[in-house]
């Protein structure tokens, strides 16, 4: 009788034991999870709720601040430019990036693939601040966008690309796509090459053409990796803050102000340290709002 | 199993908890120390930098080599001082100015608008140096932008900070292109620099580059310069300064307002104002690219040195013939942090600028700007037909009329940022109409001087 039990005794001891080891090993991780994610996280929560100016004294006003992100046209606009920097941060990526991802896969055994994959994913490598520098010269009134339009005859089309309040937030958009492009079509490559051949020549014998299996063999088998690269470049789209900060700082007149930005002028140009903490939370939740159902649609039904 | 499924979400919300417990038990900021107010109210009265040896901790704004320049000098004349500088540039000071000043104060310190690190109690009172050293003998005018009352408004009240040299704004231009356009001297009254504009359209040349891209608003130079020549420079400072009822929409900023747009519709401004930075604007100047820039005399010695014989100066023009004349006119603003441990020594050397013939010499010469001090101080000799001489000159002038002002983005902390740049960007761009643009800054003024 009594040997079972001081057998299941033990058992709990080692169990237990074996769990405070878990956690011994996993202390450092957790130590440093907790200072510089948790901790951060939960203060930019509570200064949130206060108006202060980061060095003198606070006053608690509860939620005035997320009040005023509901009323205050230029924090509400600055939100709305964010979600109109995904058309070019996620959807022209994605789809340019399939596009290509295809197109190299047909021809995945020349040099020529080689090169292509090269150079479309050289923007990853390239800071952001330099890229920035860079398309903000190329878009300048005398940049090679301009010279080149004036070059075939479009010279009444040129314009400080950057500068104008119409095409100042499409051409920072472009600038993401062009960085985010490479990102997709490597993600997509890799995944292409995960597809069974065989599927292919089934496909093939049954008298499909290039589209066909594009629409029935590859992109349903992609999902998961269409599903990382939404969900990458819409967090890109939604926190941007250094593309836009090189190439137009916000202006001309906000017309590119997005929250990212507008959280770092709250916070250190203005000193409302409390009005940017609610901002930031806000973005926060918008991400993942809009992350996580994206997560869902592209798990579900993978399998 | 079972175990670890009800353990794992306990302990996370018991180490959430915790955490939440750790930080959330007080209000951010409200340890006492930093905003004791009287840590700054006694004000010291011997500058000295002794005999034994001192290290004086400086924060500087690189790209100007003014301050390393005087402190070399300093150290030459008083071989016990030495230095410790750190230099960055204007934004990151701005941004970077009042934790610096809380945690870890430098004995000098280029400073941004100063009214906010008042109210923090984060800067040195002056007012018992100034009084010893006879600082109150000088122009008040001189120190009026750096006197701040205990609400942090401007204007008068204890001196916070002081200047190396003291700046003055005009129109510089291009002599060759001023020729070949029928420009023999500058303009005297509004009306003639309008016609100027319009000739200089006409025969081809780009009237005015000015900076306005990007998160800065350069079209507030010759906003202000209208304003001045319309109105009365004292109300627009009593606006700067915060006085109560003072306020930016009037019948004379209007018609200033409506001036400036009617030069942007007129075609005098290049097409791509709202993508141009500083830098931009400097470069096309001295390439010859256009006839005016609306800037400040901090770039004089650069301009002689890059366009020596063919650059020339002139302060905006009155709008009535004979009129008085304004400028924007600021100290180049050094403060000390109210913590700072050697700051008998910096007030000394602060002094030393001032008062020094070697360091008048290099205000001018480096800095290009007026050295601060008594009005009959000694002045060093400049390069006739110098734009250096022309803009020295021209403070002359301004100090006849009482026409210096601080800058209209100095007004408040956010002004300049919040308002003045998209509003002066979206005129630029034809959104904006002067009426909207006007009461729209007076309504993020009349917010911000609220809290």
């Amino acid at each position: 009788m009594s040997a079972p039990v001081t057998e299941r005794r033990a058992d709990r001891a080692r169990r237990s034991r074996a769990i405070w080891l878990g956690w011994l090993f996993a202390a450092p991780a957790v130590i440093m999870y907790a200072t510089f994610v948790l901790r951060p996280l939960l203060l930019t929560v509570q200064y949130s709720l206060y108006d202060w100016n980061g060095i003198g004294a606070s006053t608690w006003v509860g939620l005035d601040n997320y009040r005023r992100l509901l009323t205050d046209e230029d924090l509400s606009a600055s939100i709305l430019h964010a979600f109109e920097l995904i058309i070019f941060f996620s959807g022209v990526p994605v789809i340019l990036g399939l596009f290509v991802a295809a197109t190299i896969r047909d021809i995945a055994q020349s040099r020529l693939a080689v090169v292509a994959r090269t150079v479309l994913f050289l923007p990853q490598v390239i800071p952001l601040v330099a890229a920035g520098i860079m398309w903000s010269w190329l878009l300048s009134t005398t940049g090679t966008a301009n010279e080149l339009l004036s070059a075939v005859g479009l010279g009444d089309l040129t314009r400080a690309w950057l500068g104008d309040f119409g095409t100042a937030l499409p051409a920072v958009g472009v600038i993401g796509a062009w960085v985010l492009v490479g990102l997709c079509t490597l993600l997509l490559l890799a995944g292409m090459s995960k597809i069974d051949p065989s599927l292919y020549e089934a496909a093939r014998l049954d008298g499909a053409g290039p589209v066909r299996e594009f629409l029935s063999i590859t992109l349903p088998s992609l999902r998961q990796e269409i599903g990382v690269c939404v969900t990458v470049t819409v967090i890109a789209a939604l926190a941007s803050f250094d593309i836009v900060y090189i190439a137009t700082q916000g202006g001309p007149g906000n017309a590119t102000m997005v929250p990212g930005l507008e959280i770092y002028y709250l916070a250190f140009s203005e000193r409302e340290v409390g009005m940017a903490s609610a901002l930031a939370v806000a973005l926060i939740v918008l991400v993942l709002a809009c992350v996580l159902p994206i997560q869902r649609l592209t798990r579900d039904g993978s399998r | 199993m079972a175990h670890g499924t009800t353990s794992r979400p306990l302990l996370t919300a018991i180490t959430l908890a915790t955490l939440l417990a750790t930080v959330a038990c007080s209000a951010p900021g409200s340890d006492a120390s930093s905003a004791d107010p009287n840590s700054s109210a006694a004000p010291a009265t011997t500058a000295t930098c002794g005999t034994a040896p001192i290290t004086l901790k400086a924060y500087f704004e690189t790209g100007f080599p003014l301050p390393k320049s005087l402190t070399e000098e300093f150290t030459k004349q008083h071989p016990n001082v030495t230095w410790d500088i750190r230099e960055d540039q204007f934004a990151v000071i701005t941004q970077n100015a009042p934790r610096v000043l809380a945690d870890d104060p430098p004995d000098l310190m280029r400073l941004p608008q100063v009214s906010e690190l008042v109210k923090d109690g984060l800067l040195k009172n002056l007012d018992g140096y100034a009084q010893t050293l006879g600082w109150t003998g000088w122009p008040a005018s001189q120190l009026q932008q750096m006197r701040v009352g205990p609400d942090g408004r401007r204007g008068d009240g204890p001196l916070y900070a002081m200047g190396l040299n003291f700046s003055m704004t005009g129109v510089f231009y291009n002599k060759k292109l001023a020729t070949q356009i029928g420009m023999t001297q500058p303009p005297a009254t509004l009306a003639e620099f309008d016609t100027l504009l319009e000739k200089a359209k006409n025969a081809g040349v780009t009237p005015i580059n000015q900076f306005n891209g990007g998160a800065t608003g350069g079209l507030a130079f010759p906003l202000q310069n209208l304003m001045a020549a319309y109105g009365d420079a004292g109300a627009i400072n009593n606006w700067i300064f915060q006085r109560s009822g003072a306020t930016i929409d009037t019948p004379p900023n209007l018609q200033a307002t409506q001036h400036l747009e009617k030069w942007i519709k007129s075609g005098f401004f290049a097409p791509d104002i709202n993508s141009q930075d500083y830098a931009t604007m400097m470069s096309r100047f001295i390439e010859g690219k256009n006839l005016f820039i609306f800037d400040g005399d901090w770039e004089s010695g650069n301009l002689d040195k890059q366009m020596a014989g063919n650059v020339g100066f002139f302060l905006m023009p009155p709008a009535q013939a004979g009129g008085k004349q304004a400028a924007m006119s600021a100290p180049l603003t050094y403060g000390i942090g109210s913590k700072a441990k050697n700051a008998d020594c910096a007030v000394f050397f602060l002094n030393w600028v001032a008062t020094d013939q070697k360091a008048r010499d290099i205000a001018v010469t480096v800095g290009g700007s007026h050295p601060m001090g008594p009005a009959d101080a000694y002045m060093p000799a400049v390069k006739e037909g110098s734009v250096t001489a022309a803009t020295l000159a021209a403070g002359a002038v301004i100090g006849q009329d009482n026409g210096a002002m601080d800058f209209i983005a100095n007004a408040t902390g956010a002004i300049y940022a919040k308002s003045w740049t998209p509003q002066l960007q979206k005129l630029a761009a034809g959104q904006q109409t002067p009426e909207a643009l006007l009461a729209a800054v007076q309504k993020d003024y009349e917010s911000q001087v609220k809290n």
